[in-house]
């Protein structure tokens, strides 16, 4: 069996009239994070190992929302998220409410690897990644002056649209800032290695204007990433919809229980998830990869062992 | 128009040394939320509300592990974590690290119909309840000197106590030879985490689980019970509400693997039930409670034992342990 991977760099509203500059910086980006997975799957490294690598570049890239680039909460502050997971032992590990870890995937796979737990938060999340010594920096290193100018706009538009007794319309309307870059999205990978290990990984920000102590669904097992013998999958968009749908470990589900493949299992689960709400990258354990999405566009890449590549943004369309 | 169908649970993997007086208290209890969950059911409330009222019932009482009487994190604070979901809608909410609010569940529901988003911890979920105005008391509250005593057992032990409330040398496993989870050693469970699963007479499914997690826990842990489709989870088919080896049950995405199952294996719930607990739990222990839209009700555990209770309209009615 050979080796496949996919990537992704968040999926959303992302206008075709997105400036040049803006798109290249991107897709320079998701070639350069394609090139590390398929060198290191060249170098047999497992599954799981790829995952964490591809992800700590997208993380440490500043113009995805992840890592360094995460987007402010309402606080002006940074929260992020991260979560891991192995197909074939179902091992998993988890973080949110990170400030000061510059990979926050590194320090989901030592929750998986070194603690009893699966998932840690917020204060405890910080104080074992102290413990780890996993490499922590200023809160300010990892906002950058887009996403001030961000979160003032989301704000701003806040004010005569937020009503909370309408939530879930309300997500879709204050998150589109109207610079075009559409933060609403995540990064992660996903990956069969030559043994045929399965793994996903997720990274994000959150979204603009979040509040503090909002937690999505990248960390949440079975919604925003999700891993097993049969498929590894990483999920992006408006995390709520995707808690809801449990859209992850539904696309493992739907192949396993009603025995079609991968692309007709995710086909299926993002047709069923609300409009404009969500995107996803999967590989399953017989070779197979997809990367639909029902949003206007997603970051993406995926490699095959047999030389089949594609990095794309909006639909039927591939960039050179 | 279908049969309203309630299930309880206070958790699973109960110790069969646990002494008789606490069993029959813990009966006591549950007997009497169902009682509060059939007379609501009988004055038509919608299912979501019977299980949150139920949840709050369960939550107010210290005898389970979750609000008052939650067990300690290592530093000997409470960090309370629920979740509720409503089947027909999907609509959820939860909550993680709540160290002042009387009733997490409560507190669950407010953050799904109240908030835009579905999930806040720590500070930010704090916060939100006193916009609210939610019922708050001081963490001290929901200490209770049983919880100190076993923390300090479990500090001593080294170990991250399940079943806090077994005295250590009655708790077979932990002695000698002590099992391992996650290649981390713990005695036996029964984390007595709470949760309930209603239908009511119009099909409607809902599920709410409120725990304090693992006594000795870090600081910051989150477990199965406020993760959608792990400890919770409804659809338009059934309703789950999960207890046991958290970590177990995030692994196997029990919950949503009951509906799953359901939905594209198209089994029956009790088949679904028997499935994902003899298929998806792996080595872990853990057990569930679960009712569909056609007015069944049903559990399933692979441990011990697990408190548990169910009514349905036709005049059943169970409570036990074993």
């Amino acid at each position: 069996m050979g080796w496949v991977v996919a990537l992704h760099g968040g999926a959303g509203d992302i206008p075709r009239t997105l400036p040049q500059d803006r798109r290249e910086i991107r897709e320079t980006a998701l070639r350069h994070c394609l090139e590390i997975a398929v060198s290191a799957l060249k170098e047999h490294k497992s599954a799981l190992d790829v995952v964490e690598l591809v992800v700590r570049e997208l993380e440490n890239h500043p113009y995805f929302n992840a890592g360094r680039g995460s987007v402010l909460t309402s606080s002006g502050t940074v929260e992020m998220e991260a979560c891991i997971m192995d197909g074939n032992t179902k091992k998993c590990g988890a973080v949110s409410g990170l400030k000061t870890v510059v990979n926050a995937i590194s320090l989901a796979r030592l929750v998986m690897e070194k603690t009893p737990h699966i998932y840690l938060a917020f204060d405890g999340a910080e104080e074992f990644a102290r413990e780890q010594g996993v490499e922590t920096v200023d809160p300010s290193h990892f906002i950058t002056p887009e996403n001030i100018e961000r979160l003032q706009q989301a704000k701003e538009a806040n004010r005569v649209q937020i009503n909370y007794t309408q939530p879930m319309l309300n997500v879709s309307n204050n998150s589109d800032v109207p610079d075009g870059d559409s933060q609403l999205g995540t990064v992660g990978c996903v990956a069969v290695d030559s043994s045929g290990n399965l793994a996903a990984a997720t990274s994000t920000g959150g979204f603009v204007n979040k509040m503090v102590g909002r937690i999505g669904d990248t960390p949440v097992v079975g919604a925003g990433n999700y891993a097993n013998s049969f498929c590894a999958v990483s999920a992006t968009g408006k995390g709520e919809d995707i808690i809801r749908a449990t859209i992850g470990r539904d696309v493992a589900a739907v192949m396993e229980y009603k025995g079609v493949s991968l692309k007709e299992a995710a086909d299926y689960v993002i047709e069923s998830a609300p409009k404009g709400t969500a995107g996803l990258v999967a590989v399953s354990a017989k070779g197979e990869v997809t990367m639909p999405f029902n949003t206007t566009g997603m970051f993406r890449a995926c490699a095959t062992e047999d030389g089949y590549t594609e990095i794309g943004i909006w639909e039927h369309e591939q960039c050179d | 128009m279908v049969g309203w169908a309630i299930a309880v649970h206070g958790g699973a993997g109960v110790d069969p040394n646990l002494p008789i007086e606490r069993q029959e208290q813990a009966k006591q209890l549950l007997t009497r939320c169902l009682e509060l969950g059939i007379s609501s059911l009988r004055s038509s409330l919608p299912a979501l509300d019977v299980v949150e009222l139920v949840v709050k019932e369960l939550e107010s009482d210290p005898i389970f592990n979750s609000g008052r009487g939650s067990a300690l994190t290592a530093q000997g604070t409470v960090e309370m974590e629920a979740s509720i979901m409503d089947g027909p809608t999907r609509r959820c909410g939860a909550v993680s690290g709540v160290t002042t609010v009387k009733n997490p569940v409560s507190l669950a529901r407010l953050v799904m119909e109240k908030s835009p988003h579905s999930y806040l911890a720590f500070s930010g979920a704090e916060e939100l309840a006193r916009q609210h105005g939610l019922e708050v008391a001081d963490n001290q509250y929901f200490i209770t000197e049983e919880n100190v005593g076993m923390l300090k057992l479990a500090q001593e032990s080294n170990t991250i106590l399940f079943d806090y409330r077994v005295p250590l040398e009655s708790c077979g496993a932990a002695v000698g030879n002590p099992i391992k989870m996650n290649g981390m050693p713990i005695s036996l469970y029964a984390p007595e985490t709470v949760g309930c699963v209603v239908v009511d007479n119009e099909g409607r499914c809902a599920a709410a689980t409120s725990t304090g997690g693992l006594m000795n826990k870090m600081c910051g842990r989150i477990g199965d019970s406020p993760l959608i489709g792990s400890g919770t989870y409804a659809g338009e088919l059934c309703a789950v509400s999960c207890t046991g080896e958290g970590e177990a049950i995030i692994r196997a995405t029990l919950a949503r693997d009951v509906a799953a199952v359901m939905e594209y294996k198209e089994l029956g719930l009790q088949e679904a039930v028997d499935f994902v607990i003899k298929k998806r739990l792996d080595e872990g222990k853990a057990g569930l409670i679960a009712v569909s839209n056609k007015g069944e009700v049903t559990y399933g555990f692979n441990c011990t034992g697990m408190f548990r209770g169910c009514a349905t309209e036709d005049g059943f009615m169970e409570v036990a342990v074993w």
